[in-house]
């Protein structure tokens, strides 16, 4: 690991790639800040320019800082506005934007930025831990467990979608899937399902498709419901009082120290994610805490805004497990990373840490360089950076619409390719309207051309299906895949049916 | 019927068509010593139709109850009239312009006209204001993209080059 370390530190430690983090970190927090786009619209916009660079480190090294700044710039216009820009910081607000409305704006943002420091500081140092055991097992996995282990995450991610919304997170999958088979895949040499498109050719574009089902239909709604786009007023920018006392401090450690560790493990489940781990954190340190202080929550308790910000930083850094170790992304933030790391020729997952040790420990070291920006940087910026809040919207939605065609164009070189996204974006917008979760469709595109290789690799050495069968282990992850799916739907049943039956619940 | 089952309906036809060229019409061109093997590039899809058929079949019936507690959407679909719908459709009409006529007219012309357009569509009138910032912002975005990523863009309508 110390090796590791030292040569994570040298490529990190580049000018240009320290440039990248900071850089990152301002784009992320200054767009993320915008209410409505959240990290992954952010991270789509910014990958054509990541991918440009041609170098993997530094890539991936840019859209993590933008991953960070991101969440920060969320919880910051959380606090101020009330106006939470990624799901992640909804939790931020309940307690954040009392404070602010009671004239400690600059004592929240400071709190907000400590407890993200440590969260996610903390979370680097776990995942410094876990990730290299976790891909040591992992490099024991052959192709037919590769395919399970897929099915098992992908159900995972249908499975945590909550209650009346598993079979649309599947059908959302399983589309993603079957938009992944569309063109010539490198494995048979025919192209398939193309209709006769040359343009379908090459198969559809990931950023293309991650710009249609996150970017796109946020500005469409930005524009349908200009309430989403709340301004700030006159005294929007004025924020003073950033320091914090000893007594606060106090009382907030032991808060950010439980909820690193538990944001951290929440976060590399795939499916759950930044959002659960906050809404939980929070709810856990309510009932935790005591009599007196509870009724401070919800009314500007500094305990309720620690806790979901150190957990949503701690969970960002865990869902990194997953996708550096195994190469399964488990939210869409971290299945567009993996689509650029792709687009770079780099395919996470064991292998990464033998064969490109640089990129994996670049990354790690990043991530404290990112938190340590972010706090050292942001936080005095940030003032300034709320002004960004009062660019009327009327320039900002024809900014952001043009950033993502100009993002799918400079992708392809191919003007078709903006008819294909303006059609997805439309079609997105439809499912959003109907409570379709998206990012399942995505991920399931991303992860479909890897689950067809493993599974028809492990079809050609088995001569067949037989792996299925002869592989404890795949029989195993694939049951417990089927358990994922089936066991949500289960409960809901049998709750309904005793809610039936006794009058107000048991 | 809800939205969500007519989507799930929409979805079904798909899934039956991907289907149907994966188990009748995809592999009548496959030479026969790929036939031998044990997994044909019809193999996956077969398998993805079948889930996707049954899948979306659960929410056409309606077999998935809803859980009671529905928070309040982003957008309520049934009352599209309150939003500014019309906005919003003209401004995607925008984008397939956008498409239309980037070669043709040019990056230079086209971008600025697109975010012209697109604010004066959301109610921005101060074009005394709107002009040089569009101006300015397309030629930033034009020198990054040709001179710093390297990217080709043909700046000006095909007429002048």
């Amino acid at each position: 690991m110390l090796d590791g370390l030292m040569i994570g530190l040298s490529t990190a430690f580049s000018i240009t790639n320290i440039l990248m983090v900071i850089g990152g970190c301002l784009i992320g927090t200054f767009i993320g800040m915008l209410p409505g786009l959240g990290p992954m619209s952010i991270i789509a916009i910014m990958i054509p320019v990541a991918i440009t660079l041609g170098d993997p480190s530094a890539a991936l090294i840019l859209l993590a800082g933008v991953y960070y700044g991101a969440i920060f710039g969320g919880s910051t216009s959380s606090i101020l506005l009330n106006a939470p820009g990624v799901a992640g910081t909804v939790a931020t607000s309940f307690d954040g934007y009392p404070m602010a409305r009671a004239g400690k704006a600059g004592k929240a943002l400071t709190i907000a930025a400590i407890s993200s420091f440590m969260g996610g500081t903390i979370g680097a140092v776990l995942l410094m831990v876990f990730a290299p055991m976790l891909s040591k097992v992992a490099l024991l996995f052959h192709s037919a467990e590769y395919f399970a282990l897929m099915v098992v995450g992908l159900s995972a991610i249908a499975a945590f979608a909550g209650t009346g919304n598993v079979a649309k997170a599947l059908m959302m999958t399983l589309l993603g899937l079957m938009m992944a088979t569309v063109g010539e895949g490198a494995l048979f040499n025919m192209p398939r399902f193309t209709m006769g498109m040359m343009d379908l050719q090459s198969g559809f574009s990931f950023i293309t498709l991650a710009m249609a089902m996150f970017a796109l239909p946020e500005a469409i709604f930005l524009v349908m419901n200009p309430a989403r786009s709340a301004q700030a007023g006159e005294d929007g920018g004025k924020i003073t009082g950033l320091r914090i006392t000893r007594a606060e401090a106090r009382q907030i450690a032991p808060v950010i120290g439980r909820q690193s560790i538990q944001g951290f493990f929440i976060g590399v489940l795939p499916g759950a994610g930044a959002t659960i781990a906050s809404f939980l954190g929070y709810a856990v340190e309510r009932n935790i805490a005591t009599q007196e202080e509870q009724k401070e929550f919800g009314k500007g308790s500094i305990k309720g805004l620690a806790a979901p910000e150190t957990a949503n930083n701690a969970a960002c850094t865990g869902s990194f497990v997953p996708l550096l170790t195994l190469g399964i992304p488990g939210s869409g933030t971290t299945a567009i990373l993996l689509g650029a790391l792709i687009a770079l020729n780099v395919t996470p997952g064991p292998r990464l840490m033998v064969d490109n040790p640089d990129i994996f420990w670049a990354v790690i070291i990043s991530m404290y360089i990112g938190n340590l920006v972010l706090l050292v940087l942001n936080l005095p910026l940030i003032p300034y950076i709320a002004k960004v809040l009062t660019i009327p919207r009327t320039y900002l939605i024809p900014f952001i619409l043009f950033f993502t065609l100009m993002g799918s164009y400079i992708g392809q070189n191919n003007a078709t390719e903006l008819l294909i996204l303006v059609g997805f974006g439309v079609c997105a917008t439809v499912l959003r309207f109907a409570d379709y979760p998206l990012a399942p469709l995505l991920i399931g595109f991303i992860l479909g051309r890897m689950l067809e290789d493993n599974f028809s690799r492990s079809m050609q050495i088995y001569d067949g299906a037989a792996f299925i069968l002869d592989r404890p282990m795949t029989l195993g992850l694939l049951l417990l895949a089927l358990l994922l799916v089936i066991v949500p739907s289960y409960r809901a049943r049998r709750a309904r049916a005793r809610a039936a039956g006794v009058a107000d619940g048991d | 019927m809800a939205l969500d089952r007519w989507i799930a309906l929409i979805i079904l036809g798909i899934a039956l068509a991907y289907g149907y060229a994966a188990y009748f019409t995809m592999d009548q061109l496959l030479p026969p010593f790929m036939q031998r093997n044990p997994i044909w590039p019809s193999t996956f899809p077969k398998v993805l139709s079948v889930l996707a058929i049954l899948t979306s079949l659960v929410i056409v019936l309606g077999l998935e109850k809803p859980s009671g507690d529905s928070r309040a959407p982003d957008i309520d679909y049934r009352r599209l009239g309150d939003y500014k719908i019309g906005q919003a459709g003209v401004l995607l009409g925008l984008m397939v312009a956008y498409a239309l006529l980037l070669r043709p007219a040019g990056f230079l012309v086209s971008t600025a006209g697109f975010l012209t357009i697109g604010a004066m569509v959301l109610g921005e009138r101060k074009l005394w204001v709107l002009f040089p910032v569009a101006a300015l912002a397309t030629g930033i975005v034009w020198y990054l993209v040709e001179g710093v990523l390297g990217i080709f863009l043909r700046p000006l309508p095909f007429f002048l080059g």
